[in-house]
C-alpha cells in the first residue's frame, strides 16, 4: 500500500468521536507530562489538542483527501504543527516531547478504529495501516521542524557570540586594540580581520594592538590567521603588536617553529601601548615629576 | 589610448588610480612609470589605490615589480588607501607585497617618503612616524 492511499473510514470515524478522542488523548498527555505537571501548561495543551484535532479532522475531510500529508489537503495541519514544533524547540521541550503530541493520539484513535469496525478484521487492518502512516508522517514531520528550530537557535547564539566576542576599542587617537577571547577557528578570524581592517579605515589609525591573553591555546592555524590579520593590515599601511603571550604560549609557538619575525610581540597589554604611544611620539608624564612612570621598552 | 597620469609633486611621483584596472593598463603603467622616475629622478612613488575595489593577483604582481623597479633606479614606492577587502584578498592569495611600503592615505605616504629622503628633517623614526599629532 503506497502513501496515495486512500483515507476510508478514518475522518467519519475521527469526527463522530471528536470528544471523546480529545478527552482521552489529552488525558493521556497529562499523564506523560509526569512531575512536571502544572495548571498553565494544562490549559495550553488542551487548546493546542483541541486546534490540532480540528485541524486534522478538516484535512481527512477536505475532497479527496489522500493520507500523503505533503498534499495541498494537509497544508494548514503542517503549517500549525510547524507553529507548534517551533514553539516547543524554543520554549525548550526535548524532541521526545514533542513528538509525543502526535504519537500519542494513537491509542485512543485506534481504540475507536477497533470499536467502529471490529467487526471486519480486513477493512480494520487496513485502516488501521492508514492511520499509523499519518500519524507517523506527521510525528516526523514534527520532529523535523523541531530540529530546524532548535538549528536556528544555535545560528543565533553563534552569530551574536561572535560580534560580541570581536570588539574593537581605540586606545588612543590612532591607537586600536583588539582583545581576542576565545578560541580562534577560521570564521572567527574571519570577523576578527574585516572588524579590524573596517575601524583601521574609520579611524584612520596606524598602530593596532592585538591582545591575545584570551585566546585559550595557539596552535600553527591560530597562529596563520593571526599572521594573516597582521600582514592585511599592513597592506593598508597599519602596523600590528602582538600583546598578551602567556608562557606556555610563547613555549607552544617554538614548538610548533611558527615564525613570528617581523611582528612587535609583547608580554601585556600597557607594554604594547606604551611602544604604540612612543612610535607615535608620544609619551605618558606624570604630573608630580619624573618621566614615564613606564618605561617605554 | 588609456592611460593613468603620473603627477608630479617635488622629488616625489604620485599616481591615483581612479579606473578599473585591466592586465593592458598596468602593464602601461609600470612602463610609463619607470620611464617618468628616470626622467625626473624622483625619489619615492606613491601609489593611491583607494578607488580600486579589485585587485587580482596579477595587479599584485605588476604592484610589487613597480616596487621592485622604483628600487633600482633609486626610488621608494609607497602603495597608499588599500581597502580591507582587497587587503583580505591579497593576503589570501599569498600575496603579502613584502617589499611594498604601505600608508593608510596619500598624506601619510607622502610624509614617509619625505621622512625617507630627509631624515635629519624629520628626527628619529621611531619617536615621530609623521603623523599628524593630536
Amino acid at each position: 500500500m503506497s502513501t496515495t492511499a486512500a483515507v476510508g473510514r478514518i475522518p467519519e470515524i475521527v469526527q463522530r468521536h471528536e470528544r471523546e478522542l480529545l478527552a482521552e488523548w489529552i488525558q493521556l498527555q497529562i499523564s506523560a507530562m509526569g512531575f512536571q505537571r502544572d495548571r498553565a501548561r494544562e490549559d495550553e495543551l488542551t487548546d493546542q489538542s483541541r486546534r490540532f484535532l480540528r485541524h486534522l479532522a478538516g484535512s481527512l475531510q477536505s475532497g479527496g483527501a489522500s493520507a500523503d500529508i505533503r498534499t495541498p489537503a494537509w497544508a494548514e495541519t503542517r503549517e500549525f504543527l510547524g507553529d507548534l514544533s517551533r514553539s516547543r524547540a524554543t520554549l525548550g521541550f526535548s524532541p521526545t516531547e514533542t513528538a509525543g503530541f502526535i504519537f500519542s493520539l494513537k491509542q485512543p484513535l485506534f481504540a475507536r478504529l477497533r470499536q467502529e469496525l471490529g467487526r471486519d478484521p480486513d477493512q480494520l487492518a487496513e485502516q488501521l495501516w492508514t492511520a499509523t502512516m499519518i500519524l507517523d508522517q506527521l510525528g516526523l514531520y514534527t520532529t523535523e521542524v523541531y530540529l530546524k528550530g532548535r538549528e536556528e537557535v544555535i545560528r543565533r547564539q553563534e552569530s551574536e557570540m561572535t560580534e560580541l566576542s570581536t570588539p574593537v576599542v581605540e586606545l588612543w587617537e590612532g591607537v586600536l586594540a583588539l582583545p581576542v577571547i576565545g578560541t580562534l577557528d577560521s570564521t572567527r578570524a574571519q570577523t576578527v580581520m574585516e572588524n579590524l581592517l573596517q575601524k583601521i579605515v574609520e579611524t584612520g589609525s596606524s598602530y593596532a594592538i592585538i591582545d591575545i591573553t584570551g585566546v585559550p591555546t595557539v596552535d600553527t592555524l591560530v597562529a596563520q590567521h593571526l599572521l594573516k590579520t597582521i600582514a592585511a593590515a599592513r597592506l593598508m599601511g597599519a602596523e600590528c603588536i602582538i600583546s598578551g603571550i602567556r608562557p606556555q604560549i610563547a613555549q607552544t609557538i617554538v614548538h610548533l617553529g611558527v615564525e613570528l619575525q617581523g611582528v612587535a610581540t609583547k608580554s601585556t597589554l600597557s607594554d604594547a601601548f606604551a611602544i604604540a604611544l612612543a612610535r607615535r611620539g608620544l609619551t605618558v608624564v606624570s604630573l608630580n615629576g619624573g618621566g614615564s612612570p613606564r618605561p617605554a621598552r | 589610448m588609456e592611460q593613468i597620469p603620473i603627477l608630479k609633486m617635488g622629488d616625489c611621483l604620485l599616481v591615483t588610480i581612479q579606473v578599473d584596472m585591466h592586465d593592458r593598463l598596468a602593464m602601461t603603467l609600470q612602463d610609463d612609470l619607470t620611464s617618468r622616475i628616470a626622467e625626473t629622478r624622483a625619489r619615492g612613488v606613491v601609489i593611491d589605490i583607494s578607488s580600486l575595489e579589485v585587485v587580482d593577483s596579477f595587479i599584485g604582481r605588476i604592484l610589487a615589480n613597480i616596487a621592485a623597479m622604483a628600487r633600482v633606479l633609486d626610488a621608494e614606492t609607497v602603495v597608499v588607501g588599500m581597502r580591507p577587502a582587497v587587503a583580505i584578498t591579497l593576503v589570501e592569495l599569498g600575496l603579502s607585497l613584502p617589499g611594498v611600503r604601505t600608508a593608510l592615505n596619500v598624506e601619510r605616504g607622502m610624509d614617509l617618503i619625505r621622512r625617507d629622503a630627509h631624515p635629519e628633517a624629520a628626527g628619529p623614526a621611531e619617536s615621530s612616524s609623521g603623523r599628524s599629532q593630536g
